[in-house]
């Protein structure tokens, strides 16, 4: 409050309105139109405007229409989290145990489908598997590229809070008191990394809900996830239905994205803004 | 040891094996069809050589500078802002900035057509004040204006770290010293600033570089490289020639982001 005052009263006071204008700016940029596409997404008819009166038609025609496509996103959004786990935990925890070149190698590997666009993994991927048709078929296929996608998170969550405590004391000393390496693993190490577990399944879950470079490749017309949903009622319906949608979208993400947010104020921020990040794959 | 070895492995093995099957092999696979098709290894030239995929890199490059310019400028002076001054709302403030962060391409593409579609935000305001509706949605306007949406928020969170980070008094030495704000912009924020700058930019670029989910919601004539791959592979089924493309721009990204990590480390490393 008090830097505030004093830059008003003495400092600069142009070179204070030209970034509060800024940011005041930018926030009406990022915010106007999520908030135009909630009122579009109640309004009876966009082009009339708010006379025409407020509704809920549009969001129950999109149930009725894409109620299907929210089931499927949740699926493979929580299968995603919980192969990532799976799979993830323990790779996090052979990085941070042994820092021979070679997991070095592995570590910059797995990154990697973060670091290339979603749109070249998704046409690796039917390209390779596209011929065989069961798989191709079901949701597996989606589910795979978003683990591929997402594990790099969950990875580097773990890890890092594994980098911060002392892993081999503990180890130690839970050995010597005779505990076999899988009371080590569930006893001790799981719950010391608890919070990287839990802020790299929170960004599992988002990014999956949100993907859609690599699904919109791997989709068919019975496997489709809200994204895909979303593309196909931009391009096709009216714009009421579109936002409408989109509100349902939003309802699914905006939670998760405050959760991430708290978690991530009670741990370095920087840390967060890194692994939430790095990667090119995104829009 | 042996067995503490053998342990590791098998723990990692799962991860591994994910990867190798389903992206490694597959990118192996595509770099090698990319090579077979009618074109032969020359399609992985063709981004230069050819006329209709040249025109297409460099209208991706150079949306993607912009894009990447205008965000570190923004991004830089509301972080500055957001940064050094404490007030209430500042929190909700830096969390509506954020918000976008998890919008996939497609929406980002939706609140573009919100702000600058035939019906949009912008559109009845200067129908409003000049009588005449501004649509720039479907243009290069509306790719820039979605494009700089989902970068925002990314640079954003970074400039605000980093300038945490920075000690105010530096830039009042400075100050006192006798030196005016641009100076002390040039000579103490920005280098202090750098890493930051180099890493966030380079992500901002390598990001704009792939997009997809926007252009394709926006269905512009121009031809970004994604689009053209995309087309390719689905409209003209040139399997070979989306498959080098698709590896050309990976290589792209991953250079670009490699090359940031490795410049902003040094920085960092210089600076510290």
């Amino acid at each position: 409050m008090s830097t505030l005052a004093q830059r008003l009263r003495f400092g600069p006071r142009l070179r204070f309105g030209l970034q509060l204008f800024v940011t005041l700016a930018a926030c009406v940029f990022l915010v106007a139109p999520v908030l135009m596409s909630i009122l579009a997404g109640v309004t009876r008819n966009y082009f009339i405007g708010i006379r025409s009166g407020l509704t809920l038609q549009w969001l129950a025609q999109v149930w009725e229409l894409y109620r299907q496509t929210i089931y499927l996103s949740l699926q493979v959004a929580l299968t995603c989290v919980a192969v990532t786990l799976v799979i993830g935990v323990p790779a996090a925890y052979v990085l941070a145990k042994s820092r021979s070149r070679l997991t070095r190698l592995v570590e910059e590997l797995l990154v990697l489908p973060i670091a290339v666009p979603g749109l070249a993994t998704g046409l690796a991927l039917i390209l390779t598997y596209g011929g065989l048709r069961e798989f191709r078929a079901s949701w597996l296929f989606i589910l795979v590229g978003h683990v591929l996608f997402t594990l790099p998170f969950m990875v580097r969550s773990v890890l890092a809070v594994m980098t911060t405590i002392d892993l081999n004391t503990l180890e130690e000393g839970a050995a010597s008191l005779g505990a076999s390496f899988r009371q080590r693993l569930f006893g001790v190490i799981v719950p010391n990394v608890r919070s990287g577990i839990l802020a790299g399944a929170l960004m599992v879950v988002t990014l999956s809900i949100g993907e859609f470079n690599i699904t919109w490749m791997l989709h068919t017309p019975l496997t489709q996830t809200i994204p895909v949903g979303l593309a196909d009622t931009y391009a096709s319906m009216r714009l009421e239905i579109g936002s409408a949608y989109t509100i349902v979208f939003f309802v699914m993400i905006i939670p998760l994205l405050i959760a991430m947010q708290m978690i991530s104020g009670r741990r370095r921020p920087a840390r967060i803004v890194e692994t939430a990040d790095a990667g090119a794959a995104r829009e | 040891m042996n067995r503490h070895a053998r342990r590791l492995a098998l723990l990692i093995a799962p991860a591994a094996a994910v990867f190798c099957a389903f992206w490694l092999l597959p990118m192996v696979r595509i770099a090698v069809l990319g090579a077979t098709g009618p074109r032969g290894l020359a399609a992985y030239s063709a981004i230069v050589t050819d006329r209709r995929y040249f025109d297409a890199l460099v209208s991706t490059v150079a949306l993607s500078v912009a894009v990447t310019v205008a965000t570190v400028i923004v991004s830089g002076i509301a972080g500055l802002f957001l940064a050094r001054n404490r007030f209430p709302g500042r929190g909700l403030l830096t969390a509506m900035l954020t918000l976008p962060l998890a919008f996939p391409g497609v929406v980002i593409g939706f609140m573009v057509i919100m702000l600058g579609g035939r019906q949009g935000l912008i559109g009845d305001l200067s129908q409003h004040l000049f009588g005449l509706r501004i649509v720039f949605a479907y243009s290069i306007g509306g790719l820039f204006a979605g494009y700089l949406y989902f970068s925002i928020p990314r640079v954003i969170l970074t400039m605000i770290a980093a300038m945490e980070k920075l000690d105010p008094a530096l830039e009042e030495a400075a100050r006192s010293l006798g030196a005016g704000p641009w100076r002390v912009l040039r000579d103490v924020v920005i280098p202090a600033l750098k890493p930051a700058i180099i890493s966030s930019g380079a992500i901002c670029f390598a990001t704009s570089m792939g997009a997809f989910g926007t252009a394709f919601t926006l269905a512009t004539r121009i031809d970004v490289l994604p689009l053209v791959i995309y087309t390719d592979f689905t409209y003209s089924a040139n399997f070979a020639m989306a498959a080098a493309l698709s590896i050309v721009l990976g290589v792209i990204t991953w250079l670009v982001l490699g090359l940031a990590r490795t410049l902003a480390g040094a920085s960092a490393a210089a600076a510290g």
